[in-house]
């Protein structure tokens, strides 16, 4: 099984250590595993921002690199679902273009996703000792559903304790441009929730989308909890924070 | 109409955001709407079922809005109302001050309707020297605490706290201050129930408008739009032209959806279903009744890509749960409708220039599309909006700058790997030692409230090349 990896441009930039969790997992349940060498970003920031031109170019450049794969694993669930919900759509005036895109579509997973639902792996390599709570990321939730995917690999996890915190399903208030053009209600979404991984008593917040890990770690460093970590799924699961 | 205050959102989501007394009624929303709602929906058999076809009966009679107007128009005249259409918000407080003029009305009372805040029409009223009193509680407490706008299009007094209202009441009523809510609620009865009994007209919203009979159904908790529609000589129903369904039968399929999206309960205390005014014999019922059915920019809303909107029955479900509304309130939003629908409708009916925040101020988290008990798909109008804006040249010039930027830049590989690298190096030299970084030029809408976490060193890339490189001459 041939699997393209799109590292995703936030984890290329700001954690590659993510990106190299990713690979080891996928690598260790079977999947041969190729990082296309071009890829950059999905689009969904101009995607986001009515930038729709651009949007459909970096669309058009992510098919051409990434359609010859069996599958194509992303390790955040807000580019999967760009990639999965979104892409078809932006080729409704280029039939052949949006059938490419709707076969790419369903052969790309989110990282936990594809772990549980298609490599159907049993053990993890990571170990962590400690209570772990889960935040579930808005587009990998309501967009393409992984709620169970990432408990399920987290309880795999010896040593980890899940202990779910309230309004687990609230979003963070990142939402991209959103967060820098309304920083003062972003900061104070980020702030409801980072109150909420603190009343949970966790070690540790998991997660798994850069976007929300940066906005999240960012706000209760300031808020001075130097303490709690943020840490990426895939990173507790091959063990390597 | 309603002064548009919708260009001063973020100014006014500051204020908000730092009103103690605010803050804290707003988190009361979620245990009185949200989990009462997710309670309710249990007794559904088939909630996303219910949900199709509550989308599918909406959709329907937006398809031919036309035909169903007409036929609409043609049974509520043959069971003796008249019906106007006004096709702005001037037009609405015309018509009803003509109303109000022909039968020698001096005083009006009126159950909740939002189509009238569009208008402004309390204000349009009293302007023509008569008396204008709101007996929904809520609208109620507004008016008499001159005329503050509403804040929720279900709850409009949501914002205020009791401790609040009980001083309003004190100090308007002139009454000893009451500290339960039973109560504030009798003193209220008492001072509406005068007016309800010497009024010489009532006005109401509609929730709906049925084609196949002309009725107007109206959905209310206190009894007071049953009470503004019988007692009074003449009553007047101002809705949306959207609000038009066929068939009875689908009132009764949204209807199992209304309540429970907007207050949790299986059915609201009270559902009038208006045809006529009173006939010969009857006993209840206004003598004379009217539909003032309102285009206002429906239209051309209709007309657009964002004409799903219309499908809304207004249960105020997606506002509930948006995140944005509920740690900003409804005032922020600066018009009629606040919350993920009014940041689609608002642009739409006061102008995209007078709101261009409203479509931006949401992190597009999804849950207003998932409660939407009729399947609007709200993230993505309000995407569409912001593609317009962007067309429209209305978004500011660095902003349009640095986002063409980076797409031209994501087209080009090489290009992209360069700037990735000066980006990691120059991120990293601003940041401490706890790797955190506290200030960034351009960035402030973050830094002000939050750290921005530096790039771990280098990027995957490079890093992966490395590896690679290294792999390929470690192996024979």
């Amino acid at each position: 099984m041939r699997v393209g990896f799109f590292v995703t441009c936030l984890v290329d930039l700001m954690r590659p250590s993510i990106g190299f969790a990713a690979l080891k997992l996928l690598e260790a349940g079977g999947a041969d595993v190729v990082v296309p060498q071009r890829q950059t970003c999905c689009g969904q920031p101009a995607y986001n921002s009515g930038d729709r031109a651009d949007t459909v170019a970096l669309a058009r450049k992510f098919v051409e690199e990434f359609e010859g794969f069996d599958y194509v694993v992303v390790p955040s669930g807000s580019c999967g679902g760009m990639i999965r919900t979104h892409y078809p759509g932006l080729f409704a005036d280029d039939p052949a273009m949006a059938k490419r895109a709707a076969m790419l579509a369903e052969r790309t997973f989110e990282l936990t996703d594809f772990l549980v639902n298609i490599l159907k792996i049993e053990r993890v390599p990571g170990s962590f000792s400690g209570k772990l709570t889960y935040h579930d990321s808005c587009a990998g939730l309501r967009e393409l559903g992984i709620k169970g995917q990432p408990r399920a690999l987290l309880a795999m996890v010896p040593g980890a304790q899940l202990q779910e915190m309230a309004e687990c399903e609230t979003c963070c208030g990142f939402g991209g441009t959103f967060s820098i053009k309304f920083g003062e209600i972003s900061s104070r979404m980020a702030d409801n929730k980072c109150q909420h991984i603190a009343d949970s008593g966790a070690d540790a917040v998991v997660l798994g989308d850069l976007g929300c890990m940066l906005n999240i770690e960012g706000r209760l460093r300031r808020r001075g909890d130097a303490k709690t970590k943020v840490l990426h799924i895939a990173q507790v699961l091959a063990g390597e924070p | 109409m309603m002064q548009v205050a919708s260009m001063h959102f973020k100014e006014r989501a500051h204020v908000k955001l730092n009103d103690e007394v605010l803050q804290g009624n707003l988190r009361k929303i979620k245990g009185k709407f949200v989990a009462k709602r997710k309670a309710s929906l249990v007794e559904l058999d088939d909630f996303e079922g219910t949900r199709d076809a509550g989308r599918a009966i909406r959709q329907r009679a937006l398809d031919n809005l036309d035909v169903w107007l007409e036929m609409f128009e043609q049974n509520a005249t043959e069971r003796g109302a008249t019906v106007l259409f006004a096709q702005n918000p001037a037009e609405i407080n015309k018509l009803v001050l003509d109303i109000a003029t022909h039968h020698g009305a001096r005083k009006i009372i009126k159950s909740k309707s939002m189509v009238s805040e569009e208008s402004a029409l309390d204000h349009a009223i009293e302007g023509a020297g008569l008396k204008v009193v709101e007996t929904d509680l809520g609208e109620y407490i507004l008016q008499i605490n001159d005329y503050e706008p509403p804040s929720h299009i279900i709850g409009p007094a949501l914002h205020k706290s009791k401790e609040e209202v009980a001083d309003l009441f004190h100090r308007v009523h002139g009454t000893p201050r009451k500290d339960g809510i039973d109560e504030l609620c009798v003193e209220a009865r008492g001072v509406l129930r005068d007016h309800y009994l010497n009024a010489d007209m009532g006005i109401t919203g509609g929730n709906f408008f049925v084609a196949e009979t002309g009725s107007v159904v109206l959905v209310t908790n206190e009894g007071n739009a049953t009470l503004a529609t019988t007692l009074p000589k003449v009553h007047v129903a101002i809705s949306g032209i959207e609000k038009i369904v066929p068939t009875l039968e689908d009132v009764a399929t949204l209807m199992r959806l209304l309540p429970r999206s907007a207050t949790g309960q299986s059915i609201s205390n009270y559902v009038d279903i208006l045809t006529g005014p009173k006939g010969r014999g009857e006993y209840h019922g206004a003598e004379h009744m009217y539909f003032i059915v309102v285009d206002s920019g429906r239209s051309d809303v209709l007309g657009s890509e964002v004409r799903e909107a219309l499908r809304c029955i207004r249960c105020g479900a997606c506002m509930n749960h948006c995140p944005v509304y509920q740690n900003v309130g409804g005032h922020a939003y600066g018009w009629v409708y606040p919350g993920p629908i009014g940041s689609v409708l608002t642009p739409m009916y006061v102008g995209l220039e007078n709101a261009l925040d409203l479509p931006q101020a949401s992190t597009l988290c999804g849950q207003c599309a998932v409660v939407c008990p009729v399947r609007i798909p709200l993230p993505d109008l309000l995407r569409k909006l912001r593609e317009r804006e962007f067309v429209e040249d209305l978004r500011p010039w660095s902003e349009r700058t640095a986002l063409r930027l980076w797409a031209r830049v994501a087209r080009y590989p090489g290009l992209y790997a360069w700037s990735t690298r000066l980006a990691v190096r120059f991120l990293r030299s601003r940041a401490g030692s706890n790797g955190m970084i506290e200030k960034l030029p351009l960035g402030s809408g973050w830094t002000s409230g939050r750290a921005m976490p530096a790039p771990a060193g280098r990027t995957f890339r490079d890093l992966y090349a490395e590896r690679k490189a290294a792999a390929g001459k470690s192996s024979p």
